[in-house]
């Protein structure tokens, strides 16, 4: 419905840009620029700038705030060292997702998390929920007003990030992030993303985003940076294996059904855990997989798959793969068909078309 | 600002065909192939095959999309534009003279008068 779409503080300069812009999850979202390929390649090959003020933000401070934060989240949260960012989840009762989340540890007593653009207000609720339910004394704050977030992806991410701030960004790792200066403002720089390229994330106050936007785009020139849209960073997550909410993982689908048991901390007590514990006990009966088309065709998202004739799965994302030339995607598959080397038929259009499961990421970078 | 060949006919899925003779070359229009974005694969009929006006004929597909491509005329499909199966960008790069798709023998040239001239077809890209 046009007019009720929420939109990003860059979302005219989008469009003065020559953005294409689409809905994506009730977002008025740039999809591309030049082109979904071209800017594919700018991030594997130099750097390119996404606005992903879209994303989330939900504060949670106070002197429980690591219990409540440990026990509303699937993962090992008392590993987690100052400054450090965490791959992680929201899950229900039952062990399907809310939401795929990553946590920030900012203080001993303060955890910041970023979470799905169209997610964000169930994401909230539930966290609130879950505190009701626990009584830890901590605060939960919704604070996606209050951020504005850039990612700048690619092999010269950094080089372009350095020449905007005086934190000294090499000892940062990947997932770690400082918060410091950036382009004259107060910002939180952190070492994530989601196209499997070298990476930083900022996070700072909305009402600077077309300044900020405009000064990385100059700073990143010199590297051939281009500004990106949401097509490539999902054909670039995708090769990355990297999930997507509503695609590989949702309500009804588990961590240890998407290939995430590693990131699931089962020594601790968390919401949801019980389900996983029994689910972990009788064994998956499915699992996701990567696959490459062997005929001539493109898997798409939702396409249906059989296995000598039968139906087997589905297809969860499917893209070319713009690095590798090849047609690829992810699918559930029965746990004991998933092994790389099985032959698959993707429905594709009515008519089947072979495939095969393959090891996943698809693409990995060079270290 | 692009020219849309006065000599075209057009449908409103954004095909287009130019009759000479009793052959009709097929394609998608700039239109089409910028609103798709990058294409990445063509599906065609095969030669000898026969189509029907408005009915599916093959589909293109983007990164991002698959659009299937409805037959502006009916008849049988002479030949087909092989070199798009290796090399779909063509579509991209020149929809409405080397990227052509299909060749079909028109069997009732009369429906070519139910498509868009050019200046229709432009006035319906300005209305929508």
């Amino acid at each position: 419905m046009p007019g009720t779409l929420e939109a990003t503080p860059l979302n005219a300069v989008h469009r003065s840009m020559g953005a294409r812009m689409v809905d994506f999850g009730g977002w008025d979202m740039p999809v591309q620029y030049t082109g979904i390929i071209d800017e594919h390649h700018t991030v594997r090959r130099a750097v390119g700038l996404f606005d992903v003020s879209h994303m989330g933000e939900i504060e949670i401070a106070g002197p429980q705030a690591f219990d409540l934060v440990n026990y509303a989240t699937m993962s090992a949260v008392s590993k987690m060292a100052l400054g450090q960012a965490q791959y992680s989840a929201l899950l229900y009762e039952h062990g399907g997702f809310v939401d795929d989340i990553l946590i920030y540890k900012v203080a001993a007593d303060r955890y910041f998390l970023c979470v799905n653009a169209s997610n964000q207000a169930k994401d909230y609720e539930h966290i609130v929920a879950v505190h009701a339910a626990t009584g830890f004394d901590a605060q939960v704050d919704f604070a996606s007003r209050r951020y504005a977030q850039l990612a700048i992806q690619g092999p010269k991410a950094g080089a372009t990030a350095q020449k905007l701030t005086p934190v000294d960004l090499s000892p940062i790792k990947y997932y770690r992030f400082a918060d410091g200066e950036f382009a004259g403002i107060p910002a939180r720089i952190a070492r994530t993303g989601y196209t499997g390229e070298d990476c930083f994330e900022v996070f700072f106050e909305p009402s600077h985003a077309e300044r900020l936007w405009k000064e990385i785009l100059d700073a990143g020139a010199e590297f051939g940076i281009k500004p990106c849209g949401l097509g490539a960073r999902n054909t670039l997550r995708l090769e990355a294996a990297m999930a997507l909410y509503g695609h590989e993982i949702d309500a009804t689908i588990t961590p240890l059904e998407a290939g995430l048991a590693r990131n699931v901390d089962m020594s601790k007590d968390f919401h949801g855990k019980a389900a996983l514990e029994k689910q972990a006990k009788v064994g998956v009966t499915r699992r996701l997989a990567g696959f490459e088309m062997v005929e001539r065709g493109i898997a798409r998202d939702g396409y249906e798959i059989s296995i000598a004739g039968s139906p087997a799965g589905w297809v969860t994302s499917g893209s070319p793969s713009p690095t590798l030339g090849k047609n690829i995607g992810l699918c559930y598959l029965p746990a004991d068909k998933a092994a790389p080397g099985q032959t698959i038929h993707v429905s594709v259009r009515n008519q089947p078309v072979a495939a095969a499961v393959c090891t996943t990421p698809f693409y990995k970078r060079a270290k | 600002m692009i020219m849309y060949p006065e000599n075209f006919r057009y449908t409103k899925e954004h095909e287009w065909v130019l009759a000479e003779g009793d052959t009709g070359t097929v394609g998608i229009t700039h239109h089409a192939q910028h609103e798709l974005g990058d294409i990445v694969y063509v599906d065609l009929p095969k030669p000898g095959s026969n189509c029907g006006q408005g009915k599916p004929l093959g589909s293109v597909e983007s990164v991002k999309a698959v659009s299937d491509i409805y037959s502006p005329v009916s008849g049988e499909v002479l030949e087909v534009n092989g070199d798009l199966v290796s090399a779909p960008e063509k579509l991209n790069e020149d929809p409405h003279g080397a990227a052509w798709l299909v060749k079909i023998r028109l069997s009732s040239p009369s429906e070519l008068e139910g498509l868009m001239t050019a200046a229709q077809y432009q006035e319906y890209l300005g209305a929508h």
